[in-house]
């Protein structure tokens, strides 16, 4: 019993571990400026947890062989502990764990504890059962009013968001059911939701975050590659939080300035 | 009442008294240990037919017709909800706890044997208001077992939002109530109660953690209550404690001021100390069962203990890690992180002395043995995707993926499974007087161990990938297509491994009927359950109080007659 | 010669209604100190009474705790208000029914003072019991001041009083759902009044043994334990009444 319990754990062991190291499912390319230093403390952590992982596993497997009832004629050693070893393999562990979270943490600084640069591309994303929708401010540069009692779903875009007419901020405003941004800039997302708390999660960006009623959340991220990225919704929202998808479209700055004059025009 | 009867109250006569209403823990203990049985296989029902759902969208199921949508996350949530709290809060506090807490440490009963009786009640109330939700207009809510508002605060958020959601919250905080009278009583009962010579750390370390997790239920579980109380008037009464000015279908709700995030603060207050509470007693049977069938003491007793106490401690410290992306101060994010990798670190040490009492052992591998071996290799799979998750820069990667139940079905759902698994077989001989058939219960541990890897251990992947949590299909993000067939194979290893458990049901009631005869002290433990008769009396020790001498873990003594020293045994052992 | 040997009378416990059954049998005794957990002896059981009320008072005590917690984080709560779009406070003052706090809570203190009296006046008659058994003795049946009644009939007017500071605020407009201020009013005054019924109705079991003619150390311990648990609650009203008086 203690050898096959050993090569069973072993095979786990072993098997579950291939597959991180061959990441045959993983993360998406990134295509952010994040996305090296993420990828990076991923990959640190990886390393020291898959060693611990190896190790105890394996260490519990070979433990359960060797020390099986008949291997031996010697009684099972009496010991109640050794101190000294706790002390040492306690203070290895705390070095390992909070090492690993401070060595994280300025990421997570840079990340979020500074607002978005001045240059942003300024996008407020909405989310409501079960839908994305994507402002941005216009010429003025300022998102007009919008008023909750103003919603109106089925009419789509101003009319979804509640956009108040008689605000002249808001006679610019454009609203797409697509996030479009230029590539190379950082994106200044304001998060907001009507109904129930939703999430905007792009894989690809290394980048989620909750948007929560009653809140407008700040956050930045920047996209370093063109292309089409999937947005999922990463916070359960009801019936059609599966399919509350949007898509974000990275182009060139050229590109961009095109489609949102194009949407600006529209407006006058 | 509380004071009125006594402890060594007469054995009772007559059905009523004896198997239903009864005031003996033991009687209680098997109560409660039986509604967790049942609430299990519906736990597990609930979820197989969610694993169904995801790769089978359209298929027709026997008696129950195809799975809507809107009923994949109603299961969701009961599965979830009766998972963590009618079996994880029941069966190893409820039910060994009330079983073998008085017996280890030398008492008669417990210290309120009528509050005894009544928990268990209430639990049962609890329990059935539950299952209600399933049966009421819109169903049973579809909010998760986390509730989060405002999706759980409106009744038009969807289906089963309306009374079924009125319900579990309802249950809930009965559940809160019959829990906290629990854990008074288990705190009473350890400080009051031990025998003479049974100090606190001559208990076996099943007895500290019971004693930790009433400990933990004590101060957790009210604010739980209150959650829920103001959640009640937030849904009925009009209130906006959590409901800001907002809309739902393009109606105004009504409501305004109110903040979701305080819902989450509350819940999760409570929330992160349920876990310890679910996995505590596991720690506990664990070391039992290594020291018991390794035949030496638990390495480092005292480190056990204190590394439970930290656990405990901590566990009140952490819980804005559930709130990384909800909108929280990254500063106040930072914080929280860095508690939550310190509270791996007692975690760590026991495993460590795990691995310490299997060094130089001599390991005798029946059943209860096995499931403790497997509980610390999932405790360690378990474990290790905490410090991914506990760093929030990863944390925006893998929140709210399928990573995050891969993490604590590891450690829940299957480490703490075990810890119950392996306390039935160590157990059973001495509740029921028979041997569970040891055959059965090796196929059960295979089929178990393998298959609850085989369906856990691929969520870390779908995680890594991006694949988020609660999507009742796969249809419609394009990038979770390529995935299906990693989902199929998690449903293939869960319907393999739920065929499984029957195995136990099986060796369970069949054993209770024609198992072997168990004398007092089949696996020649220590502790003093094993002292007694079996089953025991109705006052435990018929009229022997023990005088315990030795600490709990005495095995393999050098120079002793046998190769183990019960607790109550009066031939010195040598000073350690 | 024929002997004479005066019986005397031993002091029994009323004879219980229900099923009690045999006395335990005599086991090891303790002699650490401790009293051996499983003996019916009246001190033990008013120890583990008490140690089981501190116990108990904890949950409470986290319940209003978090209902502290929710209220101080609301009173800050900014929230965006559409009309000018810019984050306010919305917290409004409620004016509170002050006078009727203020007799609640004098009619509560004083009920404190009550069921104290009582506890005391329980615990000298649980103490001179044993004289009972002496011939000749009598503790007399001079009536004693029914400090419990009293107590009783004072928990009773504060709640009855609550329910008209409730009525007063309602008759000014303030309801649960008027606005936050006054949802956290009626659940911590709320909240704070079921309790103290629980506290009432343990009251009232206490009195009930008088009738059924239970042991007095039984009585005590009732009498006892909800004493200490009354007082708690009448320092949980002082911190709540400061809370919404002060915190405002």
């Amino acid at each position: 019993m203690g050898l096959i319990l050993l090569c069973v754990i072993w095979l786990i062991t072993l098997a579950s571990t291939y597959f991180f190291i061959a990441k045959t499912w993983w993360m998406p390319h990134g295509a952010s400026a994040a996305t090296a230093a993420i990828d990076h403390q991923f990959a640190v952590t990886y390393v020291i947890v898959g060693i611990v992982f190896l190790a105890a596993q394996m260490a519990l497997g070979f433990l359960v062989w060797k020390y099986r009832d008949g291997a031996s004629q010697d009684p099972a050693g009496y010991s109640h502990g050794n101190t000294k070893l706790e002390i040492i393999w306690t203070t290895l562990t705390i070095i390992l764990f909070v090492g690993l979270n401070l060595v994280g943490s300025p990421i997570w600084a840079a990340e979020r504890f500074r607002p978005a640069e001045d240059g942003a591309t300024r996008v407020e994303v909405t989310g409501m059962q079960f839908a994305w929708y994507f402002r941005y401010p216009g010429p003025d540069g300022k998102f007009g009013i919008t008023r909750p009692e103003l919603e109106d779903p089925s009419a789509g875009g101003e009319g979804a968001l509640g956009l108040d007419p008689k605000d002249p901020a808001s006679k610019d405003d454009v609203v797409t059911g697509i996030m479009e941004v230029p590539v190379g800039r950082e994106v200044e997302v304001i998060l907001r939701a009507h109904d129930v708390i939703h999430s905007f999660f792009v894989p690809q960006m290394r980048f989620k975050q909750d948007a929560v009623p009653g809140l407008a959340i700040h956050m930045h991220f920047t996209p370093t590659e063109t292309g089409s990225y999937e947005i999922a919704c990463a916070e359960l929202c009801g019936l059609g939080h599966y399919k509350m998808h949007g898509i974000l479209k990275v182009v060139s700055q050229s590109e961009f300035d095109q489609w949102i004059a194009a949407h600006e025009a529209e407006k006058q | 009442m509380v004071a009125n009867e006594s402890h060594a109250h007469a054995a009772p006569q007559g059905f009523i008294r004896k198997y239903v209403f009864s005031l003996d823990h033991k009687v209680i203990g098997i109560q409660y240990y039986f509604l967790a049985l049942t609430a299990v296989f519906v736990g597990m029902f609930l979820s197989l037919l969610m694993r169904i759902h995801l790769v089978w969208p359209g298929v027709s199921l026997p008696l129950l017709g195809e799975i809507k949508p809107e009923t994949y996350l109603s299961l969701l949530t009961m599965h979830g909800t009766i998972m963590v709290f009618f079996v994880l809060t029941t069966a190893p506090q409820g039910g060994f706890g009330n079983y073998f807490l008085p017996i280890q440490i030398g008492a008669p009963d417990m210290a309120f044997p009528v509050l005894n009786m009544l928990s268990f009640w209430t639990t049962f109330v609890a329990y059935l208001c539950m299952l209600a939700a399933f049966f009421v207009t819109g169903g049973a809510p579809l909010h998760g077992w986390t509730g989060y508002a405002p999706l759980s605060a409106l009744q038009s958020a969807g289906p089963g939002e309306g009374l079924g959601a009125d319900l579990w919250i309802i249950s809930i905080a009965i559940f809160c109530i019959a829990s906290l009278m629990g854990a008074l009583n288990f705190i009473t009962t350890t400080l009051d109660m031990r025998a003479k010579g049974m100090t606190m750390m001559r208990m076996p370390l099943t007895c500290w953690s019971w004693f930790i997790t009433a400990i933990l239920g004590l101060l957790a579980f009210g604010v739980l209550l209150s959650a829920g109380i103001l959640l009640l008037m937030d849904r009925n009464m009009g209130t906006s404690f959590f409901l800001p000015l907002g809309t739902i279908n393009g109606q105004l709700t009504g409501h305004k001021g109110g903040s979701p995030l305080l819902w989450q603060h509350l819940f999760w207050f409570f929330g992160h100390p349920e876990v310890y509470i679910a996995i505590l007693p596991g720690m506990g049977v664990a070391s039992q069962l290594l020291s018991t069938f390794a035949r030496k003491p638990i390495f480092g007793y005292k480190a056990m203990v204190y590394a439970m106490l930290s656990i405990g401690l901590l566990g009140f410290m952490v819980w804005g890690h559930h709130m990384f992306m909800s909108g929280m101060s990254p500063y106040t994010a930072f914080a929280f992180s860095v508690m939550t990798m310190a509270i791996g670190v007692p975690s760590a040490i026991k495993t460590f002395n795990w691995l310490g009492t299997l060094w130089g052992a001599r390991i005798r591998f029946q059943s209860p043995m096995l499931f403790a071996i497997g509980f610390v290799s999932l405790f360690v799979s378990g474990g290790l995707s905490g410090p991914f998750l506990a760093q929030p820069v990863l944390d925006i990667q893998l929140h709210d993926t399928y990573f995050v139940p891969a993490h604590f079905h590891l450690i829940m759902g299957v480490a703490a499974i075990f810890g119950i698994f392996g306390a039935t077989y160590y157990w059973f001989p001495k509740m029921f007087g028979r041997m569970m058939n040891e055959g059965l219960a090796r196929w059960h541990f295979w089929f178990s161990f393998i298959g609850t890897y085989a369906i856990f251990m691929p969520m870390h992947y779908l995680g890594m990938a991006g694949h988020p949590r609660r999507y009742s299909s796969l249809g419609e993000v394009a990038y979770l297509k390529p995935l299906m067939p990693l989902q199929k194979f998690i449903t293939y290893a869960a319907i393999v491994t739920m065929a499984g458990q029957l195995i136990f049901l099986w060796n369970f009631f069949s054993s209770l009927r024609n198992g072997k005869k168990a004398v007092d002290n089949p696996w020649e433990a220590t502790t003093l359950e094993w002292t007694t008769a079996t089953p025991p009396p109705h006052d435990n020790f018929g009229g022997h109080t023990p005088v315990v001498h030795n600490g709990p873990y005495e095995y393999s003594v050098p120079g002793a007659p046998r190769d183990f020293v019960m607790q109550n045994d009066p031939a010195t052992v040598p000073a350690h | 010669m024929a002997s004479f040997t005066p019986t005397i009378p031993a002091h029994r416990p009323a004879p219980s209604r229900g099923n009690r059954g045999t006395p335990p049998p005599i086991t090891g005794g303790g002699d650490d100190g401790r009293p051996d957990p499983g003996l019916p002896d009246y001190s033990a059981r008013l120890r583990r009474a008490r140690l089981g009320l501190a116990i108990a008072l904890t949950p409470i005590l986290m319940l209003f705790v978090s209902f502290t917690s929710a209220y101080i984080v609301r009173q800050g709560l900014p929230t965006l208000d559409p009309n000018t779009n810019t984050v306010v406070h919305d917290w409004l003052p409620v004016p509170l029914p002050n006078v009727l706090f203020l007799i609640n809570t004098i009619i509560l203190i004083a009920s404190s003072v009550t069921i104290e009296f009582a506890r005391r006046q329980l615990t000298r008659r649980v103490a001179l019991e044993p004289l009972h058994s002496i011939p000749g003795v009598s503790l007399g049946t001079e009536k004693e001041f029914p400090w419990l009644g009293v107590t009783i009939v004072l928990g009773l007017g504060f709640l009855t009083g609550q329910w008209l500071a409730w009525k007063d605020l309602a008759s000014r407009g303030f309801f649960v759902s008027t606005g936050p201020s006054s949802s956290f009013i009626y659940l911590m005054t709320g909240g704070h009044a079921v309790h103290l019924l629980g506290g009432v109705l343990a009251l009232l079991v206490a009195g009930s043994t008088v009738v059924l003619r239970r042991p007095v150390e039984s009585r005590r311990i009732v009498v006892d334990v909800t004493a200490w648990y009354w007082h708690f609650m009448a320092l949980l009203w002082i911190y709540i009444l400061a809370l919404l008086e002060l915190a405002h």
